[in-house]
């Protein structure tokens, strides 16, 4: 059984005190927007009384805070709201007798997309009673899921479980040293204890978190700050902990360490539903441990997943993590030549034929040109700093090579950018 | 030797090998499933060949096979060579794929390779070796190759080495060697373009009588 306490026109003032009471209550209380909260009253009957006794002592200690409102009390939180946002005073709903109290109400009582309300207005519907009269299946087919729910909504049989908000508490711990230490296996050790406290806090919120951050004081009077973001929610205490080893192995504190504080940033849990025709993927935590010690290797700017950016520069692409949903990429109806680039670029000496190259000589790759094809004059962002212009050309040398060679403008020097393979 | 005489343990493992199929995925090329079905998926497929033999293109349009299943693929890129323009016109999907640019250092590729080997649920693991010195390829301890075999045993993982000298030696179960049959440049000069090239991948390991052709279709 929940209540819903709705003020009209609350302000900041109104809302706060509003809070304020409902924890009087109970520490579980739902925010519904401005001026409404929902919470759990099934475990006061024992304490208060039936439901018109809890209603009545809700708005006694609403009164005393000088706030005046509607009460609804429900069997299910979508329901007591309702009744709260649209009946004056106090309304108790017995269950099975939602839609006797709630039926007449229009349909704009409900959270409805415009595109579903123009739909239901254009069949005739204009209350919750003749809404939830509708068959079921021909509103999730006609109107998809959220159509469904509103009409759970409308019947008053919504069964969602409350969403109360977070507690104030803290996910930060502190560790003051008796001796400084120098080596980090001593400082993981103080630094798992600090884990294991906050992610069991995380655990008993439902929470997980998706970002940590490290302080360090040191003995030389400063500070050293590590943060390490996650491109997941998580709470998994030993992997973070891993995270954590490897950071602190790439960029050790330059002096030994006096105290410690750990904080980290609760967000929701990540709830993934897989699925049996989805092909396996990496496990996030696993497939993050190897990326960290991959990119340890070699380098934070060279692991990821490859994304082409939205100019004709050549070789303009930018690295990203991976995607859990992609779309779809259309096959190409024949396979494509491919190109690998040289990296760095080949400087070289062409020699010209009627403006056409004809031999070239570079580090690793020569030979008398075959076949040419260009020039493909090229530029862009003239107005960087970093602007290009260049006349490419795609040459066959006698050696077998098929290479993109390219003349940079206006210094006159000669590339070979890679080879097609 | 009579197999009676083999432990029940090992008779039961080396009969599992042989009734087991080997799942393929395809490489997108017709002619070239038609005559190896594919890449063994828990083994290692070595395509080797000179620089211009299509190998890049035939790992293109292998990555672009997977990701269009769905799968992670990591391509351990040596030299920092990989183009991911060309592998997204390929069809490749580059939100499925992993890119570690190894900036020349193939040790760095070989343990970057290993790592994610063991990590597991990618679809495809391109080790790209081309244009590394064959001094340092020549150099890898043939122990590597048995241990990349090992971890990817069992698993749905496609594990690819592109270069130019066969280094994989007997751990790869396909061995592809590839050579380009010839380039179109297609106009009359001064305005000509890179048209095309064809390329044959001989499967020298299981032997085949004869290559299969693939056409590769420039960008331009």
């Amino acid at each position: 059984m929940y209540a819903a306490i709705y003020i009209p026109s609350a302000g900041p003032r109104e809302c706060a005190e509003l809070a304020e009471v409902a924890k009087t209550f109970s520490p579980l209380v739902e925010h519904s927007g401005a001026g409404a909260v929902i919470l759990p009253v099934a475990p006061l009957r024992k304490l208060i009384g039936p439901p018109h006794q809890i209603a009545s002592e809700i708005s006694r200690r609403s009164a005393e805070r000088g706030l005046t409102g509607n009460i609804g009390i429900a069997s299910n939180p979508d329901t007591a709201l309702l009744a709260a946002r649209n009946l004056p005073g106090i309304t108790i709903i017995p269950r099975g007798a939602e839609s006797k109290y709630i039926g007449h109400f229009r349909i704009e009582t409900l959270p409805i997309d415009p595109a579903t309300y123009q739909t239901l207005e254009g069949w005739g519907i204009r209350t919750l009673e003749d809404f939830s009269v509708l068959p079921d299946d021909g509103i999730l087919e006609r109107l998809g899921p959220a159509a469904a729910y509103l009409q759970q909504l409308a019947r008053g049989t919504s069964d969602r479980p409350l969403k109360p908000a977070p507690l104030d508490v803290p996910y930060e711990g502190r560790f003051e040293l008796e001796h400084e230490v120098a080596l980090l296996e001593p400082l993981l050790f103080i630094l798992s204890r600090l884990m294991n406290e906050l992610t069991a806090r995380l655990e008993s919120q439902s929470m997980a978190t998706a970002a940590l951050r490290v302080q360090l004081d040191l003995a030389s009077k400063q500070l050293f700050h590590r943060e390490l973001q996650l491109p997941f929610p998580t709470r998994d205490a030993k992997m973070m902990l891993k995270l954590l080893q490897l950071e602190l192995e790439a960029h050790p504190p330059p002096a030994p360490v006096v105290a410690v504080t750990l904080a980290l940033t609760p967000v929701e849990p990540r709830i993934v539903q897989h699925s049996l025709y989805v092909p396996p993927s990496p496990e996030p935590e696993k497939l993050e441990l190897t990326l960290t010690k991959i990119r340890g290797m070699v380098g934070a700017a060279n692991a990821g997943s490859p994304r082409l950016l939205d100019t004709h520069r050549p070789g303009a692409w930018a690295l990203g993590p991976l995607e859990s949903v992609v779309a779809r990429t259309p096959l190409p109806g024949k396979p494509r030549l491919a190109f690998r680039y040289f990296s760095p670029v080949l400087q070289a000496r062409v020699e010209l034929r009627n403006e056409r190259p004809a031999r070239i000589f570079a580090q690793t790759v020569y030979g008398n040109v075959l076949e040419a094809a260009g020039p493909w004059r090229t530029s862009g962002d003239w107005w960087t700093l970093d602007p290009w212009d260049r006349d490419d050309w795609d040459i066959g040398l006698n050696n077998g090579g098929l290479y993109r060679i390219y003349l940079k403008r206006p210094a006159e020097a000669w590339f070979i950018e890679g080879a097609y393979d | 030797m009579n197999a009676a005489a083999i432990p029940s343990h090992i008779l039961s493992e080396l009969q599992w090998r042989q009734e087991h199929d080997v799942e393929m995925l395809g490489t997108g090329l017709h002619e070239l499933d038609a005559a190896i079905e594919g890449c063994p998926r828990g083994r290692i497929t070595a395509i080797s060949g000179p620089v211009s033999s299509g190998r890049t293109s035939l790992l293109h349009s292998i990555l672009a096979e997977a990701s269009r299943l769905g799968e992670y693929c990591a391509v351990i890129d040596t030299m920092n060579s990989f183009d991911p323009a060309s592998a997204s016109e390929a069809g490749v999907n580059l939100g499925r794929i992993l890119w570690i640019r190894c900036g020349g250092h193939p040790d760095h590729a070989i343990k970057a390779a290993d790592l994610l080997a063991h990590a597991g649920g990618f679809g495809l693991i391109a080790l790209d070796l081309c244009e590394a010195p064959a001094r340092l390829t020549r150099h890898i301890p043939i122990s590597w190759w048995y241990r990349f075999r090992r971890a990817i045993e069992n698993t749905p993982t496609v594990f690819i080495v592109l270069e130019t000298e066969p280094s994989a030696k007997g751990c790869a179960s396909l061995f592809l060697e590839m050579k380009r049959d010839h380039t179109e440049f297609t106009g009359t000069r001064p305005f000509q373009y890179l048209d095309r090239a064809q390329f044959q991948a001989m499967p020298r390991k299981p032997m085949r009588p004869t290559p299969s052709r693939f056409e590769a279709h420039a960008l331009r």
